[in-house]
């Protein structure tokens, strides 16, 4: 019965993007609207040719749904390395501008794929990374299967659709010109449709747990999702121009808006990139330091003043703006207090080692897992101090901003979740032990070198460029123009690339090792695979 | 009263004091008597159950809802 329904839907929708496709307005929108049929039509022929098959025998509760968080694996690490590939090839494109190809003019320079790759390595690899390691986390922490069958499914399938339309979106123009929210008003409503089914999934999985307890690493997955939920809607409340066309125009205006968009920006750092990579935290480091996280009271003050204080921090973005006073002193002050979960995480995070500390000898995954939260207080010590408002006045608008975010994305998003990959990989493949060892080591040390480079650079290049903006001569003139400011960060921004390159690099050789654990390490004794063997649906 | 000014005195004071003694309130009850003791078993929850879920109790099973997805 239920594909007979499934069936009328997908239908409904084919035809309607094929009529869309027909009336559509601008060729982002004609492009999804193809994209759209294609994936309707394909699943509509995919049910009508098991309509009517016997229904495969129920899967029992006593195994994990691990299928998806496959694919979830695969699917990070693919978009980490089209997004760091994007990444590497615009700050080529910023050093040597001729890499804006003419003939790719309008499609493939900078503005266009800027946000392709932020959105590439924020939502297509953190978000992906999320959602496998949430459904992997919660059920072991749950001890029980994922709730709701094949919605998982939905949510994996669905989310990388968004990922799909929003990235040609952008090459295309599609975009409403909200940073880290580019999507326009269909891709949005899409996206929180998928989301309140990874809600459902998560949360149903959370009530049926055996567990009496719902582990702390649950609590930052459940607020990443429940908050970015709520940013996500209120952010892009927007009224299309047409139903055939991709614009559409915000509700709110002025300095409103900015705000709202910049409460959304702050919180999905805070709640995207921090609270669900601290879910990861607190589950992978310790299982891979095989001790239990060092303080628990510690984990739940943690999380209480982390969502408290998070969700003020956003006026710091707009200093010196048409915002009122009030609300970016509010906004710097929740930054500053916001220092102290910060680092009492960390801590956490760190002191789980005691006892264990040899290990980051032998053991080059712990090594990486140490550093990102190492990266993690060291970007949560600069942003404070970022957000001051006598600092900002130096640092905002110029590279040092950029410098920050990369140290937060790519020393604690990246390698905690290059961490959990290889934790993952030889898991959920039942393999014994990773591939090599020492290309994790290799790996280790370009991503640090890389974001070394990257972040060093940035500083230099950053300060100088605030300076040479504030420099007057002697009688109140600005000494520098704009384009003396991007000639003396030429040699900053080759730096920058390399070290980009150096990342790359490092992902790189994780995808070989990964690929290679799953074809050539000597599985799992067969005895104890037997406690492994999950139906691979 | 203008419903700026009348959501700004609100959330000045009680929603601030609501906000706050409920933080305050989590941290009492993180640091309550006899946490250490409940928290060993919890801290302890991602090492059991790693390669099966807990032995299914039949009370808490929905077949049917999972057949239903499964179709």
């Amino acid at each position: 019965m239920l594909n007979y329904i499934k069936l009328i839907v997908l239908g409904v929708i084919a035809i309607f993007a094929l009529v869309a496709a027909n009336y559509a307005r601008d060729v982002a929108y004609l492009v999804h609207a193809i994209i759209i049929f294609a994936v309707s039509a394909g699943l509509f022929l995919w049910v009508l040719r098991n309509t009517d098959e016997p229904v495969p025998a129920r899967v029992r509760e006593l195994s994990y749904m691990d299928g998806v968080v496959r694919y979830g694996v695969v699917a990070t690490a693919f978009w980490g390395i089209i997004g760091f590939i994007a990444g590497t090839f615009i700050a080529a494109q910023l050093a040597f501008p001729m890499l804006n190809f003419d003939w790719a003019q309008g499609y493939m320079n900078f503005g266009r794929l800027r946000p392709l790759h932020t959105s590439a390595v924020i939502f297509a690899f953190g978000g992906n990374a999320l959602i496998a390691t949430s459904f992997y986390v919660v059920q072991r922490t749950s001890a029980a299967r994922l709730w709701g069958g094949n919605l998982a499914w939905f949510v994996f399938w669905g989310y990388n659709l968004f990922i799909v339309l929003a990235a040609t979106g952008y090459i295309l123009g599609g975009t409403q010109s909200k940073e880290y929210a580019e999507p326009e008003w269909y891709i949005d409503l899409w996206l929180t449709i998928v989301w309140l089914a990874y809600l459902a999934v998560f949360l149903g999985t959370i009530i049926k747990r055996k567990e009496p307890h719902i582990y702390v690493a649950n609590w930052f997955y459940l607020s990443f999702i429940v908050t970015v939920a709520m940013l996500h809607v209120f952010n892009n409340l927007s009224i299309p121009v047409s139903i055939w066309g991709s614009k559409s125009v915000q509700v709110f205006a002025g300095v409103q808006d900015a705000m709202t968009q910049w409460w959304y920006g702050h919180n999905a750092v805070g709640f995207f990139l921090t609270a669900g990579f601290l879910g990861m935290m607190y589950y992978f480091v310790p299982k891979q330091a095989e001790r239990p996280v060092f303080s628990y009271k510690l984990s739940i003050v943690h999380f209480w003043a982390l969502i408290f204080i998070y969700i003020w921090a956003g006026p710091h973005h707009l200093h010196y703006t048409a915002l009122p006073d009030w609300a970016s002193t509010l906004g710097m002050v929740f930054s500053i207090i916001l220092w102290m979960p910060s680092w009492g995480g960390m801590i956490n995070g760190l002191m789980t080692l005691s006892g264990a500390w040899d290990k980051l000898r032998t053991d080059p995954i712990i090594r990486m897992m140490v550093i990102s939260i190492g990266f993690y207080g060291m970007s949560t010590f600069e942003g404070p101090m970022m957000s001051i408002r006598a600092v900002n006045s130096l640092s905002h608008y110029t590279d040092w901003t950029i410098g920050h975010v990369h140290s937060g994305a790519l020393g604690w998003n990246g390698m905690i979740t290059f961490g959990a990959l290889y934790f993952l990989v030889p898991k959920l493949w039942n393999r014994e032990r990773l591939y090599s060892l020492s290309m994790v080591s290799w790996h280790f040390w370009l991503a640090t070198i890389g974001i070394v480079l990257y972040a060093a650079s940035m500083w230099v290049t950053g300060i100088m460029e605030g300076l040479m903006w504030r420099e007057v001569d002697a009688n109140g003139f600005l000494v520098n123009s704009f384009a003396d400011t991007v000639a003396a960060k030429f040699p900053m921004y080759v730096v920058r690339a390399t070290g980009g390159l150096l990342y790359v690099a490092g992902a790189a050789i994780m995808c070989y090792n990964l690929w290679m654990t799953v074809k050539r390490a000597p599985a799992v004794e067969a005895s104890a695979a037997t406690a492994h063997a999950t139906p691979a649906e | 009263m203008e419903t700026y000014s009348l959501l700004r005195q609100f959330a000045d004071s009680w929603m601030l004091l609501v906000l706050f003694l409920f933080f305050i309130g989590v941290i009492v009850w993180a640091f309550r008597p006899g946490s250490t003791k409940a928290y060993e078993s919890t801290r302890n929850i991602p090492f059991r159950h790693e390669d099966a879920p807990a032995a299914a109790d039949a009370s808490h099973d929905k077949p049917a809802q999972n057949e239903e997805a499964r179709t």
